[in-house]
């Protein structure tokens, strides 16, 4: 019967299941009060039928206590919804420590995927059964969505910043992929497909179809010398900016005292506006990039600068603040 | 037609309908308040972000000028508020003077706005293809004083070292002032137009101390456009003007 | 009341229409079009928001045409994108918003608190001309090269990409909110200072604190859609950069803006209807409504509450969690009030005396169709689910059983309620009941299949779909065709009714509010003594002079058992 009039697309991944029992919890609450409303008011249209023309009605203006019921009893209901809604929605918006990233580009009227390794595909997004996935997502023109409802997730793709969104994907197969945020003439069929493999199958296909072709870290590493970020940033922290290693996804100690995460959007920001946040220790000499730079090549950059994130930071000009560690 | 002054139809009592005209003219300038709030929200936001430009940007702007315009507006409202006490006791040809000197007031700020807004046309500020920061920087007339240009270049120099974007971010800027007190003109605008109603029915001696209505609630809508102007003033001329 | 102009026989009263009322006080289109008579201005809005629903109404026969097959084969992609936009324009700026407070609420407000017009009639007049010079700009940019962007106008797609008659719709619509704002201004002053001597707040018809409330959205909430409409259009004309990243703007200020109006201006497009219902029950079952402060309260409080409530619109946008759980807390909230109101009114059937008046099937049809769209939009407002529902066509279904299933529904059970009072004559029953129940019907079928498309993950605003979706789509688009035949019958049947309808009389329900204590139709001045108000509202018991025998002919006859 599923099969043949689905009333719910099909589980595929970890928020699937919750988001239906979440949902099947309100249907149950809202089935209980349309039917109970639907039957009192058929029940008292039949029962107080209008006798004779003369009659009227008996004048009840009211009843506190009923009043005080039909309130408290719908606000505890809905502050259930809420709660357990909420508690899946923060879950969804902090994305875990250790997802398979994936870099998505909406534009018109197409999704460019962007596979670790640097393979890039085009409305397709091939994943491995069981990880937790992060996409990280970011649009050359207008407002799109990144839409899956088999995994029963969506986040939208504004131009300007980054949007991210996790998963885990719990059941190879292929899924529908949609646009869903209003984008102009092809909307509707800017659509594509989630294939989820096995893991040993993912890698596979990782590795095997056109393999490291344009792979971003090493496309990353020619940029960062072609632009000439290597002339400051040494390795070694003895250059007129603080060394790379070991800086992604930790803390970094500002010079106005803060510290904040060093994360895809710091990288991004550090490229694009320099001195909006200066290193503790450095001046603020780094040009900005803004208009030299595509969001692709940005990207590069940053897989680059996250490959370094293991390298161990040397004892001065580390860029990092003191105390570091992961968030 | 009703003659100002006589009981219009719909209401039982001059009391009921000075009453609705005071009510309706506060609840009108409250929708006004909303209007404008969506261009401050806007305001707040992008300042919020762009300190540096919109520094630089209200920086550009004529202290004395705007002043002078804040001066002007304050004593229009004290001259409006005068009219409606003359309308009160009476005092016919008291409450026609006074209208007069506030629509003069009113005109004049209008005319120190069309002096302000042709400066910044000359100056390539206004939003758009040709709008650029730092162009009279880079092309001071004669008349410029050669040590504030000296002094512009430094400022807009550290500006764009802060902010490489600063020529968009600027933009942003400008299209708030022109928006913001582009708006408040049309009000005043509207307001001088009818001040001249009011003086023309003032003139009639239409207005005595049992019915002065049109005088009390045209004078609550400009003192209204007049404290818009109290906010606009430093908001948008005040950044950054301790050196 | 006591006129000459009926003769009371054993079982009926014959009923003529009364010599001069409003209608023909005056002739000639001049004072049509220059009147300041709040009657004939409802009827001036009547015309419009009715040419403005059959251009909504077109467009949405046309949309579910096209989605009856997967690739859609009526119009081009380009054209499928304007039909929705327009849809949305047109229905919500010009037919929802204004139709029950420029319609209804012009013509009873001040029927209903004894005076003899608004506070200020010029002004009223002065708002229809707006909203026809509204209507004209939004007119000419469906005609020359339509809307592409979505009734929502997001940004960068409206302020940049899109190339369709983006600047004179949003002129339009700018315009149109003026019309909104002084006809709200002119409510709050009216029920504020005009009240008839004895009308305190309490005693006024709930329809009143209904206009009341809808009132206060119009004055607060329609300068912001206004001032953000004019952005849009000035960004668009000068380059100006508010919206757009590359120049350091920023989409996601235009959303904050536009819904912080439009989500309370679905408030707008509900409360009147609901109004109406808490007029209809009570008058049908011949009792004081039940919870009467908690009605009228409920309005205010959703009217208040409602303001607070916007960004459960972006909840997907990458905003701040905390304003996310903030918002959803709060939509919450607002549902509340809004289930007082259904409790209350199922409440009042309670040892009624209930007749089955088409005006009382459509507030049954209303309960039962805002349930099930209110009771949805707790799903909308999960932040869990909406991750899932967002943008689907979920969201459609959900908003169209509001503002359709509750608002059209509403209004309609008004125009028939109220139908005697504006023309003198009744509808014909029959077919009006049956009407109610076609539209009932067709309602249903169109728009339930969209809850399960929308959770299946088909989007809103999609011109083709996956195949899979097609089985739903047919049954929506048949439903559609039910319910097109359920609004053709009343436009119909109420023209007929003018010449051939059963003369009614002043009070044919009877009903107890001061509008039923004039002729029907009503003189131009109301009433020509001012009334003093001594009975409380929706006062069966004390009123000797409801006329609750009143048999009129036509009427189908009472139920055959008990005394009589």
């Amino acid at each position: 019967m599923q099969a043949q009039f689905p009333l719910i697309p099909e589980q595929a991944s970890n928020f699937a299941p919750t988001v239906d029992l979440l949902m099947l919890f309100i249907v149950a609450i809202c089935v209980f009060f349309a039917v109970a409303i639907t039957f009192a008011v058929i029940y008292f249209f039949f029962k107080y039928e209008r006798k004779h023309q003369t009659e009227i009605g008996v004048p009840i203006h009211g009843d506190m206590l009923l009043e005080t019921a039909w309130i408290a009893v719908p606000l505890v209901l809905a502050m259930a919804m809420f709660a357990w809604g909420a508690v899946v929605y923060v879950d969804y918006r902090h994305s875990p420590g250790d997802t398979l990233d994936i870099y998505v580009v909406g534009k018109q009227w197409m999704w460019k995927v962007q596979q670790p390794n640097g393979l890039k595909e085009i409305n397709e997004v091939h994943l491995p059964v069981g990880r937790d996935v992060r996409l990280i997502m970011a649009s050359e023109d207008v407002i799109h969505d990144f839409s899956v409802p088999a995994f029963r997730v969506k986040m939208d793709v504004v131009p300007g910043h980054y949007n991210t969104m996790w998963f885990r994907p719990t059941k190879a197969g292929r899924y529908r992929l949609y646009c869903s945020q209003y984008c102009g003439t092809n909307h509707a069929i800017m659509t594509g497909w989630v294939t989820v493999m096995e893991q040993g199958d993912y890698a596979a296909w990782l590795s095997g179809a056109a393999g490291a072709e344009a792979n971003p870290l090493v496309a990353g590493q020619k940029l960062f010398a072609a632009r000439a970020c290597i002339t400051c940033h040494f390795s070694d922290g003895k250059g007129r900016a603080p060394s790379l290693n070991g800086v992604y996804d930790h803390q970094v100690l500002l010079a106005d005292g803060k510290t904040v995460t060093a994360d895809d959007a710091y990288i991004r920001e550090s490229i694009l506006q320099p001195n909006a946040k200066i290193v503790a220790g450095y001046q603020p000499l780094m040009p900005s990039f803004q208009g030299q730079l595509t969001e692709e090549q940005i990207i590069a950059l940053t897989s680059y600068i996250k490959s370094l994130q293991n390298e161990p930071p040397p004892p001065t000009g580390a860029g990092t603040a003191p105390a570091s560690g992961k968030k | 037609m009703h003659r100002t002054g006589e009981l219009y139809g719909q209401f039982e009592t001059l009391e009921q309908q000075k009453e609705s005209a005071a009510l309706g003219m506060w609840v009108f300038l409250a929708t006004e308040v909303l209007f404008f709030g969506g261009l401050f929200m806007t305001y707040t936001l992008n300042r919020h972000y762009y300190g540096t430009a919109f520094g630089v940007g209200s920086n550009t702007l004529d202290l004395k000028l705007g002043g002078l315009n804040t001066v002007i507006l304050i004593l229009s409202s004290l001259t409006m508020a005068m009219s409606v006490w003359a309308s009160h006791v009476g005092k016919r040809k008291a409450t026609t003077g006074f209208l007069v000197a506030t629509l003069i007031l009113g005109t004049a700020f209008l005319g120190v706005k069309v002096i302000e807004y042709k400066q910044k046309f000359d100056h390539h500020l206004i939003p758009g293809y040709h709008f650029q920061i730092d162009y009279r920087a880079q092309h001071p007339s004669p008349n410029d004083d050669p040590k504030e240009i000296e002094a512009e270049k430094e400022e807009l120099s550290k500006a764009f070292a802060k902010d490489p974007d600063l020529n968009a971010h600027a933009q942003l800027y400008f299209s708030l002032y022109f928006g913001m007190t582009g708006l408040h003109a049309l009000h005043m605008i509207v307001g001088a137009g009818m001040l001249l109603w009011l003086i023309r029915q003032s003139m009639l001696g239409r207005f005595t101390p049992t019915y002065n209505t049109p005088v009390e609630m045209i004078g609550l809508y400009w003192h209204f456009v007049d404290i818009v102007w109290i906010y606009l003033f430093p908001l948008l001329y005040l950044i950054d003007r301790h050196q | 009341m006591d006129t000459p102009t009926s003769t009371r026989s054993a079982t009926a009263t014959v009923y003529k229409i009364p010599e001069e009322h409003y209608l023909n006080s005056t002739y000639g289109i001049r004072s049509w079009l220059l009147t300041t008579d709040h009657k004939r201005i409802a009827l001036l809005y009547l015309f419009s928001v009715t040419f403005f629903f059959f251009v909504g109404g077109i467009f949405a026969t046309m949309i579910r045409i096209h989605l009856m097959t997967p690739q859609g084969f009526l119009v081009t992609p380009e054209t499928y994108n304007k039909l929705f936009t327009m849809h949305g324009v047109a229905m919500i700026f010009f037919f929802l918003i204004p139709s029950i407070p420029a319609v209804l609420g012009n013509f009873l407000v001040p029927l209903m608190i004894g005076a003899k017009d608004l506070a200020f009639p010029k002004i009223n007049l002065l708002s229809w001309y707006i909203y026809l010079i509204g209507g004209s700009f939004v007119l000419y940019s469906f005609a020359t090269g339509g809307l592409d962007t979505g009734w929502t106008f997001y940004t960068p797609l409206s302020s940049i990409y899109s190339n369709s008659a983006v600047t004179p719709a949003v002129l339009g619509i700018f315009i149109n909110g003026f019309s909104s704002i002084l006809t709200g201004l002119n409510f709050v002053v009216t029920i504020h200072t005009m009240r008839a001597p004895g009308m305190t707040w309490f005693r006024l018809p709930l329809f009143v604190w209904a206009q009341y409330a809808t009132s206060i959205i119009f004055i607060l909430g329609t300068p912001v859609i206004a001032i953000t409409l004019l952005l849009v259009g000035l960004e668009r004309m000068f380059h100006l950069g508010f919206f757009n990243p590359a120049l350091g703007g920023d989409p996601i200020l235009f959303q904050h803006l536009f819904w912080f109006y439009s989500h309370p201006a679905v408030y707008i497009m509900i409360l009147p209807a609901m109004g109406v219902i808490s007029e209809i029950i009570p008058t049908f079952a011949r009792k004081p409504i039940f919870g009467y402060s908690f009605i009228a309260g409920s309005s205010i409080a959703i009217a208040v509450i409602g303001f607070f409530v916007w960004a459960h619109h972006m909840f997907l946008t990458g905003e701040s969690v905390y304003a996310a759980l903030a918002f959803s807390f709060l939509s919450y909230l607002v549902a509340i009030p809004s289930a007082v109101k259904v409790f209350n009114w199922t409440s009042t059937l309670y040892k009624g005396s209930i007749s089955w008046d088409t005006p009382m099937l459509y507030a049954l049809g209303f309960i039962g169709l805002f349930l099930i769209g209110g009771l949805t939009g707790l799903f909308l407002a999960c932040l869990g689910l909406d991750i899932h529902i967002h943008d689907t066509y979920f969201v459609v279904a959900h908003f169209h059983y509001i503002m359709v299933g509750g608002a059209v529904m509403g209004y309609l059970g008004g125009i028939h309620f109220w139908w005697p009072k504006i023309s003198g004559r009744l509808y014909p029953e029959f077919l009006a009941r049956v009407s109610a129940i076609i539209l009932f019907t067709g309602f249903n079928l169109t728009f339930f299949p969209q809850f399960i498309l929308g959770y299946l993950g088909m989007p809103r605003r999609y011109h083709s779909y996956p195949p899979e979706f097609q089985v739903l789509n047919v049954m929506s688009t048949a439903g559609a065709s039910i319910l097109a035949l359920g609004y053709l019958l009343p436009m119909i049947y109420l023209v007929w009714s003018l010449k051939y309808g059963v003369v009614a009389g002043p009070n044919p329900w009877p009903a107890t509010g001061l509008e039923w204590k004039t002729d029907s139709p009503p003189l131009t001045e109301n009433f020509l003594v001012t009334p003093e108000v001594t009975w409380e509202a929706y006062d069966f018991e004390t009123r000797p002079d409801l006329e609750l025998d009143h048999i009129v002919a036509g009427k189908l006859p009472a139920p055959a058992h008990g005394d009589d």
